[in-house]
């Protein structure tokens, strides 16, 4: 089997049990909030977009989210024409679907380095190892970006969506690069320009609207903050140990 | 590449070459994979169509992805 079949295996074995398992634990975590928030926006909608609301809130009741709401100057904003999976069995499992894509596009990224990790140092990368490069993807993906741009609840209005992703990628490839340089760089000058690589996208700032005015409860937003940080824990350490483990086993197969 | 991952396996310290090549080889391998990974979150997590948006919506505001 080639390294790159071994990764892709690995990473969709891996991907679709982290996924359906972090799907679980998002009903009794995130998912059931964000419902609670889109009661809010709904009501925040129907208040003040009457025409705009009324056709499609008439069909599904997740169409009321229809973001007609928060179109903070971007024109790319309006899904409310767009199709949307039905509420209860129909929109979970597009949920779990995506969860599991999510899960096999950063197993993917994780099989690649152990693959060149493993190639370099000639022993398999255990699952110990890759639980710590889980705890790595955790504090890239999640930590470092949501320092600035914090889990967002529906019905909460935010700066523009594009430079919100421009920050975030920056804010994800400054704190990757800034670990790589204390972790495989030990020496003084690349720890000093790893901590000023982790701190830059902080200094420069997250893009931020200058007034946020929501009625969703401020309570539910921390409430939010703290199961998505705990969700993405749970996803990234499973999907580390997971992934390590399922790829030294076909990579294993590979070499012998 | 499998024979080049034997001769890496095996270490023997004369034969270099094969070693450095499977090196290279599962190098791009490897980028290849990671490329595709990003690709697939890009899609799940970035994209800006209205349809994948709605069906990936709760995925991406519990994974803190920035959303709307």
């Amino acid at each position: 089997m080639s390294t790159f079949r071994a990764i892709v295996f690995a990473s969709v074995i891996s991907g679709f049990v982290v996924g359906l398992l972090v799907t679980v634990v998002q009903q009794f975590g995130t998912v059931p909030l964000i419902l609670k928030a889109e009661v809010f926006e709904k009501a925040a909608g129907a208040h003040q977009h009457d025409a705009a609301a009324q056709p499609v809130a008439a069909g599904h009741d997740h169409a009321a989210h229809d973001h007609g709401d928060h179109d903070h100057g971007a024109g790319d904003h309006d899904h409310g024409g767009a199709w949307e999976p039905r509420d209860g069995f129909e929109r979970n499992a597009y949920t779990a679907a995506a969860n599991v894509l999510t899960a096999i596009g950063f197993a993917l990224l994780l099989a690649g380095f152990f693959a060149v990790r493993s190639g370099a140092t000639g022993t398999s990368v255990s699952w110990h190892e890759g639980l710590l490069w889980g705890l790595a993807g955790f504090a890239v993906f999640t930590l470092a970006p949501s320092l600035g741009l914090p889990p967002e609840l529906p019905g909460v209005p935010s700066a523009p969506l594009l430079s919100r992703q421009i920050w975030w990628l920056a804010a994800v490839l400054a704190t990757a690069g800034g670990l790589a340089l204390i972790v495989f760089r030990r020496t003084v000058p690349a720890a000093i320009s790893g901590v000023i690589l982790l701190t830059l996208p902080h200094l420069i700032g997250a893009p931020d609207l200058a007034n946020v005015e929501t009625n969703v409860p401020s309570s539910l937003l921390h409430q939010f903050v703290t199961a998505v940080t705990v969700t993405s824990l749970v996803f990234w350490t499973l999907l580390g140990g997971l992934t390590s483990a399922v790829f030294a086993r076909f990579d294993r197969g590979a070499t012998l | 590449m499998s024979q080049s991952q034997l001769a890496n396996a095996q270490v023997p310290a004369r034969i270099t070459l094969p070693v450095a090549a499977g090196q290279v080889g599962r190098l791009s391998q490897a980028l290849m994979a990671m490329v595709l990974g990003v690709f697939v979150i890009g899609m799940v997590g970035f994209s800006h169509i209205d349809v994948v948006h709605n069906a990936a919506h709760d995925v991406r505001h519990s994974n803190a992805f920035p959303c709307h």
